[in-house]
């Protein structure tokens, strides 16, 4: 055992739904959680003598995502059907790309403990979706649910580039990021908009001789935690099952796997000799697409800047932490709504201070991004200068930043009608302070002497006087006064 | 009689079409098959040098629609046909393993 290593090898293949209006080939609402099967119509049900049309907008965005990923973008497409035999798919087949995907050989670069990574994209190609199949408390039957039958899916598939469970994830992060900010898919995990399929196995060393393990891929994970622990999970029954049995990729199956969440394990779906037989061919119902220069053109120039630039720009222009600008990126609509706030005359410390405090704290606590808290730009502009103009202090901002999501007026009209203004009026303040240096004639005194003291008498004295204030004073006027104060008598 | 294609092939085809056959339907359909084949193969003798592949016989391109939503066609239609139904569902044989979803 002593003399053993491992390298990990992951490749991923991830379904990503599209925010069309309709569906690939029909008419039919492209809407999650509708009334089941209201959103049918004779080409979702795959009805003798119907026939599909490609939706323009669909091959779009799958483009405009290639494109996002450095991906060639191919002049001629056509269309292929794939055998398939499930209810949730009536025709029997899925339209879908084989020999001419849109789209291949691209890259992404990712960064993971700091360390950046080019991950190769082999190809992107488009599909179509199945339904669903409802199997819970029937007995001996299932319920169909034709819904999402034929709803836009774009298919991104990997190279093994991935080395740790880690990078599976940020990639994972990365293209979530990705989509949302190109709009072609809201990536709703929990609603399925984004599953991911990890094709894992290892390369191990022991003395001097190297072995492949079969390869393993987990189906339809659900979020991005369940594709860290997946992985994580194979490299350590792999090895394992190595270890006892020494079967290889050369005398072993390629394995089909599930994940249950409660056990945190997988489980063995199925297990194939020979690759799976879906016998493809051209569907002769659509045509091919050939993409014109102009429309490319058209569709590079509508792309928004990408997150992995904004996010260096967060960095660079604004000061952001690597970790808060990724954060922040993360969703195109917050992201978006900082410069907005920015351009407003937000001013940008003080604007960033209440993004990562306040209004992430506030957004984490009710499961939303920061955008969804339903604080307008200028709101959140107006906040961020009462606090620049030293009419209010960050504590005061804190706390009017929750008033704000629950009253519709502007910060400054609340600060004023509620008295949170900071007071800087020195004249106003040096009533106040001549009051309490009367009061606290030992404080004082300590203040003027040089020694241990000094310092904390001084503090002492403001101290009095934020609290007669109700922590409204001005902390600089206030010191500048007391320092003129205690030079004055001496 | 040819041997374009083998017993054990027309089987494995009708297993992944899911279809029933008998020892008498494999063994017409093996020499059915074969003798389609066959005929086919005759294209094989054209020299298609030089010539490109063809995705498609009709002289179309870009068949495309805008991204403009309609609506459903009504459940009662939609499961009017049904052999089997649970409105709004339709009514399937329990699908056991499920190895679905596209």
């Amino acid at each position: 055992m002593s003399d053993l290593n491992y390298k990990v090898i992951i490749g991923l293949e991830i379904h990503v739904q599209l925010a069309t209006q309709s569906k690939l080939f029909c008419a039919c609402p492209n809407r999650f959680g509708d009334e089941p099967n209201s959103n049918v119509c004779p080409v979702c049900m795959g009805s003798p003598g119907t026939l599909p049309v490609m939706n323009k907008k669909a091959y779009e965005f799958a483009v405009r995502t290639a494109m996002a990923m450095n991906c060639e973008i191919a002049r001629y497409t056509k269309w292929d059907r794939k055998s398939y035999y499930y209810p949730d798919l009536p025709k029997n087949y899925q339209i879908s790309q084989y020999d001419l995907p849109l789209s291949q050989n691209g890259n992404i670069e990712i960064t993971v403990a700091g360390e950046q990574k080019k991950i190769r994209i082999r190809r992107i190609h488009l599909e179509e979706d199945a339904g669903k199949l409802l199997h819970e408390g029937n007995v001996g039957f299932s319920q169909v649910d034709l819904n999402r039958t034929g709803t836009p899916l774009m298919e991104i598939v990997t190279e093994p580039d991935l080395s740790t469970p880690e990078e599976a994830r940020v990639f994972g992060t990365e293209l979530r990021t990705l989509v949302r900010t190109l709009g072609v898919s809201e990536a709703n995990m929990q609603q399925g908009q984004m599953r991911l399929e990890p094709n894992i196995n290892l390369v191990i060393t022991k003395d001097g001789k190297q072995y492949k393990t079969p390869i393993a891929e987990v189906k339809n994970l659900g979020s991005l935690r369940a594709l860290e622990r997946a992985c994580a999970y194979e490299i350590q029954r792999q090895l394992a099952d190595w270890e006892k049995t020494g079967v290889t990729m050369e005398t072993g199956f390629k394995s089909t796997r599930g994940w249950d969440e409660q056990t945190g394990t997988t489980v063995l779906q199925r297990e194939k000799e020979e690759a799976e037989d879906y016998r493809y061919f051209p569907d002769p119902d659509l045509v091919p697409v050939v993409v014109e220069k102009d429309w490319l053109d058209a569709i590079r120039k509508s792309l928004p800047e990408l997150p992995i630039a904004r996010r260096a720009r967060f960095q660079t222009q604004f000061c952001f932490s690597e970790k808060d600008a990724t954060t922040l990126v993360e969703d195109r609509a917050t992201a978006d709504l900082f410069e907005q706030a920015l351009s407003l005359g937000a001013p940008v410390k003080v604007l960033c201070n209440h993004f990562i405090s306040f209004w992430a704290m506030h957004a984490n606590q009710r499961g939303v991004s920061i955008a969804e808290l339903g604080v307008s730009a200028p709101r959140m502009a107006s906040l961020a200068k009462l606090v620049g103009d030293n009419k209010i202090n960050n504590t005061t901002a804190a706390a009017l930043a929750e008033k704000l999501l629950t009253c519709p007026d502007d910060p400054a009209d609340i600060a004023q009608r509620e008295n949170l203004m900071q007071v800087s009026d020195a004249s106003s303040l040096e009533k106040i302070l001549d009051e309490i240096l009367i009061a606290n004639a030992k404080a004082v005194e300590d203040a003027r002497t040089p020694g241990k003291k000094q310092q904390k008498a001084f503090g002492f004295i403001l101290g009095q006087v934020m609290q007669k204030t109700r922590g409204q004073a001005n902390p600089q006027v206030v010191n500048q006064l007391l320092q003129k104060k205690l030079a004055e008598k001496n | 009689m040819s041997n374009e294609i083998s017993e054990a092939q027309v089987r494995h085809v009708a297993k992944l079409s899911r279809l029933k056959l008998t020892d008498e339907q494999i063994n017409l359909y093996t020499r059915q098959l074969g003798a389609i084949l066959e005929y086919i193969k005759k294209l094989n003798e054209l020299d298609t040098t030089g010539v490109e592949p063809m995705a498609h016989v009709a002289p179309l391109r870009n068949v495309l629609r805008d991204d403009i939503a309609g609506t459903g066609m009504g459940i009662d239609k939609v499961l009017q046909n049904a052999p089997d139904s649970d409105p709004p569902f339709f009514k399937v044989p329990r699908v056991l393993e499920d190895s679905s979803g596209a």
